[in-house]
């Protein structure tokens, strides 16, 4: 009792002295950046002494790389055997096979759509850089599953495994994807193999952390229950668990392809053979109509096998079966039907090659429609950039980069405490001191400023947007599309209209973040909105109050929870794209990157970047989440 | 209820079986049913039989099978131009060719692996000769392609009529307000290149004296785009650039005269004053395939063109709507003086 009135009285009795302090500490920062500007500042050296023993690891790894051979034949093998399974198909297989796998465990409209589908693919003219793809895809996908759902399991059921796993998952899943191709070329050099463990890789941590969650989520009397009755712990993991967890892991292995399709596209840098390629040679020759039509057909790989598996995953629930209607013997009769005309018709026609009597393409359209888009706004476009350059950027980066180092490492540190407590501080703390150890103190902070302002103007724009979803299902439903167009097409598509926009600058760089990180910023304020409860919103209504104060006043602080997930989110997704902005100007730590990945004698100080890069997502990560949840507990003991 | 989903089964099972007779009736018309493998070289050519290199060059496509040769694209449109001709000829010559899209320095890479036997176009890069050619012996030097490449600092065309004495750079201090943009503050603004190329502009800048700030477009996509609009709305800008390049033949950039490279200028790069050297681009090609002869090794060996024909066929590609492979049978046509001589002599 005595604890709870004490922590209740903090916030009341300690509020006004807290503030001065805070007052107080932020007004001698900016004394002392006044006073020593300029000074104990850490400007870049390229020849830093790290980058070269980096350098040394590379040549001794170069040296001993025979090792891993087996490991990349092994990988290279299997997926040759899936480009075998599926060229031996021909295209007539493959939509065959497609549709029947829908017909059994979505019906007839999963079936037609995967039809559809895959004939879009084939008319594209892409077909054979599709298959290469799935191929790709498939492998990793199986490897990914097969290491995460044992590893999922294990950390389900065990506090200590999972604890130890979570920094690890963490780091993977913000090393930015193209400073991982780094070490993988210097593990498994180039070709099919390296691309398919990168894809693992970046596709494993969320199969491990779902798949987790859906066993922790199994309730722990049913266990118990179990265990009582004398089950095995080998029957309580098969019997109990596992069917009572099929959906997460229905989603764990639908989110692992959705998270390999996105990254198998970039490995294209590393010789990955696909739809990556006739992206890549589209940028080249700035043809933003034939990027797009190898983005629409990534799209549509995405939401084919978002859809395939979203069904088979209800399927394996067995209470959504048995609603079914319909004799099964008629689906399964159809099905067959359609793998054996599927398989017949190689006999007809050339199988191997799609033919080009339904050649649709994208291309000359979107041209003619871009070079109008970026000749009538680009003067609008390049004022907005001067503006936000000029006024917010250049200043926050020059604060960053010109104050002393200790004055920033503090001024941050201290803030990360006033928010989120004293363990976060200690995070950050130890995260400013590796990047400081890394000697990239200077880029890692252009970086910063980059992407505070790039997190804020998502933030800005999701939570307009996302208030309007909330309140207009009309408006919502428009929404919904676009919203999984832009999460679906890969970045490369749009970073050459955002350039004809907005010049190679870093406030290009911006855009594109603030294109990729928008819509999970949208969903999730959406989200938070309309979770606010009937009864409450008419309470307010009914006490008379107006649209806007029902706004501010009970919606917007009742799904705070939501809101600052969506910082979070938005955070992680605008530092996931400083390498791919680097592409179109954004400079400093994205830049390092591309360098070490591109020229040899730069390859420690591209590593460095890449580490740094994930110092600063854990860094902007535990401010911002410790944020959400000490306010949260602290809106529980308050109420 | 049962008898709907049964006609629905049978209404996507007529749908598809309309597709396939579709698909049957427009390319299986007039084929023979029988083969359908990727083996039937025969199927295509409609104007003429080629039988061996000395036909012509109506296709890309030839009889026997003497192995397969994995040629590598760099990531620019001539490097596509140089692979398109080659691969059209090595195949009528009998070979199976297989391409891969690589960066520079991954693409050595694939000398160790055994996944490229010959890039067909090199630009310098003395640290990777040293490590697959010199010490590592994977590789080998076959000679020039015949491209000269120019790297250097342009300006579009507009402005040299504008301001005649900017191609000199003792004057470009003079213009440096012009060139100031958000991203160099009170300096001029130098688009640096696509950081996978040979460059050292900050030093440049550095050691003339200028009052420039390199700003790294970050990719080759990024500086084209710069420059396309640069030429359309008449924004200055001046950057790194090189010949052969497709868009020189889109847009008109002019070269500005740096001090004149002398051999050995560019020895130590933290002090390097003078322009970059003209680059006397060569291929590579592993030296196991090399060690393994035969008709493709003397082809590439023979190998060799001017930039004209590099850029014509670039360009077809680029800003002539055209597929490589048709490109390369234009230019084949067209020049057959030319790679006839590339042919081994039987």
């Amino acid at each position: 009792m005595t604890t709870v009135r004490a922590r209740l009285a903090v916030p009341t009795v300690a509020a006004t002295p807290r503030r001065a302090l805070v007052l107080g500490l932020a007004l001698a920062a900016v004394v002392a950046f006044l006073l020593f500007r300029g000074q104990w500042t850490l400007p870049h050296d390229d020849d830093y002494f790290l980058f070269r023993i980096l350098n040394g690891v590379r040549d001794t790894v170069e040296a001993n790389r025979t090792v891993l051979e087996p490991v990349r034949a092994g990988v290279a093998g299997l997926v040759g055997l899936f480009d075998d399974l599926l060229a031996s198909l021909g295209w007539p297989g493959v939509i065959a096979a497609a549709t029947a796998i829908g017909l059994i465990f979505g019906g007839v409209r999963v079936a037609l759509l995967a039809l559809v589908g895959f004939a879009i693919l084939g008319s594209l003219g892409l077909w054979e850089s599709s298959m290469a793809v799935l191929a790709m895809m498939l492998v990793a996908v199986l490897l990914a599953l097969g290491i995460g759902l044992p590893l999922g399991i294990i950390a389900g059921r065990s506090e200590r495994v999972s604890a130890a796993l979570s920094p690890v998952l963490d780091f993977m899943q913000i090393m930015p994807t193209l400073a991982y191709l780094t070490p993988i070329t210097l593990l498994f050099l180039i070709g099919v193999a390296p691309s398919v463990i990168a894809t693992l890789i970046f596709a494993v941590p969320a199969a491990i952390r779902i798949t987790a969650l859906g066993i922790r989520g199994v309730p722990a009397e049913t266990v118990e229950a179990a265990r009582s009755l004398g089950a095995t712990e080998m029957q309580v993991l098969t019997k109990v668990l596992l069917p009572l967890s099929r959906r997460p892991v229905g989603l764990a292995i639908n989110q692992t392809i959705m998270l390999a399709l996105s990254m198998v596209v970039i490995t294209s840098l590393i010789g990955a053979p696909g739809l990556g390629r006739n992206l890549q040679n589209a940028l080249s020759k700035v043809d933003v109509g034939a990027s797009f039509d190898a983005g629409i057909a990534i799209v549509i790989l995405a939401i084919l096998l978002d859809r395939l598996t979203n069904a088979a995953g209800e399927w394996l629930d067995p209470r959504e079966r048995a609603a079914r209607h319909g004799p099964r013997w008629v689906t399964i009769g159809a099905a067959l039907v359609l793998v054996v005309v599927g398989l017949a018709i190689p006999f007809v026609v050339n199988a191997t090659v799609f033919p080009d009597t339904f050649a649709v393409s994208f291309r000359e359209p979107v041209n003619a429609l871009v070079d109008w888009f970026t000749s009538t706004f680009h003067a609008i476009t390049i004022g907005i950039k001067d503006v936000a350059t000029t006024l917010v950027l250049n200043p926050m980066e020059s604060v960053l980069t010109t104050a002393p180092w200790w004055l920033v490492v503090g001024s941050i540190t201290t803030l990360a405490w006033y928010v989120s407590g004293r363990r976060a501080a200690i995070v950050v703390a130890t995260c400013f001191a590796l990047i400081i150890g890394l000697g990239l103190w200077e880029h890692s902070m252009a970086t910063l400023a980059n992407v505070v302002l790039g997190t804020l103007l998502t933030l800005g724009i999701g939570l307009v947007v996302g208030i309007l979803s909330a309140r207009h299902d009309r408006f919502r439903s428009f929404l919904r599309p676009v919203l999984d167009a832009a999460q679906t097409l890969p970045a490369f598509v749009y970073l050459i209209p955002a350039l004809a926009l907005f010049n190679p600058t870093r406030f290009t760089a911006i855009v594109a973040a603030i294109i990729y990180a928008l819509p999970p910023v949208i969903r999730l304020v959406d989200v938070g909105i309309r979770s606010v409860s009937e009864t409450v919103v008419e309470a307010a209504t009914a006490s008379g109050a107006t649209q806007r104060q029902l706004l501010w006043k009970v919606q917007l602080p009742m799904s705070r929870h939501a809101l600052l997930l969506a910082a979070n989110q938005g955070i992680v997704m605008v530092l996931s794209m400083v390498v791919i902005g680097a592409l179109v100007g954004a400079g400093a730590l994205g830049y390092d990157v591309i360098t070490g990945f591109a020229q040899g004698t730069d390859f420690g100080k591209g590593l460095a970047a890449g580490i740094a890069i994930v110092l600063l997502g854990i860094l902007l990560d535990r401010i911002t989440q410790a944020a959400g949840a000490r306010r949260q507990a602290g809106m529980e003991t308050a109420g | 209820m049962r008898h709907t989903i049964v006609g629905r089964y049978l209404a996507v099972s007529l749908v598809t079986l309309l597709i396939v007779a579709g698909c049957a009736k427009s390319s299986g018309g007039t084929a023979a049913p029988a083969t359908a493998g990727p083996s039937a070289g025969g199927a295509a050519p409609t104007e003429q039989a080629s039988s061996g290199a000395s036909a012509g060059a109506a296709t890309c496509t030839g009889s026997g099978d003497k192995g397969t040769v994995q040629l590598m694209i760099n990531q620019w449109v001539g490097a596509e131009a140089n692979v398109a001709v080659a691969q059209c000829l090595l195949q009528q010559m009998g070979y199976k060719v297989t391409t891969n899209t690589l960066a520079e320095e991954v693409a050595w890479q694939g000398f160790s692996t055994g996944e490229v036997d010959v890039i067909l176009e090199n630009w310098g890069h003395p640290d990777l000769e040293k490590k697959y050619i010199t010490d590592g012996k994977q590789a080998t030097d076959v000679g020039p392609n015949g491209v000269t490449g120019i790297i250097g600092w342009y300006v579009p065309a507009w402005m040299v009529e504008k301001y005649p004495d900017i191609t000199d750079w003792n004057n470009l201090n003079k213009y440096a307000d012009l060139f100031k943009t958000s991203e160099s503050g009170n300096k001029g603004q130098f688009l640096g290149a696509d950081p996978t190329f040979v460059q050292y502009d900050e030093a440049l800048i550095s050691n003339l004296g200028l009052d420039y700030k390199v700003i790294f477009s970050g990719s080759e996509a990024a500086t084209i785009t710069a420059f396309q609009q640069a030429d359309k709305n008449k924004t200055p800008l001046i950057g790194y650039f090189y010949d052969p390049q497709w868009l020189l033949n889109e847009v008109k950039l002019d070269q500005v005269k740096l001090p004149p490279y002398t051999p050995g200028c560019d020895a130590d790069l933290k002090k390097v004053a003078c322009d970059y050297p003209p680059y006397v681009l060569n291929k590579i090609a592993r030296t196991a395939w090399l060690d393994k002869g035969g008709d493709a090794v003397t082809f590439v060996k023979n190998f060799s063109w001017t930039n004209a024909d590099q850029n014509e066929v670039a360009d077809y590609v680029t800003n002539g709507n055209m597929t490589a492979e048709e490109a390369a049978k234009k230019w084949l046509d067209a020049h057959p003086d030319v790679w006839k001589a590339w042919l081994p002599k039987s």
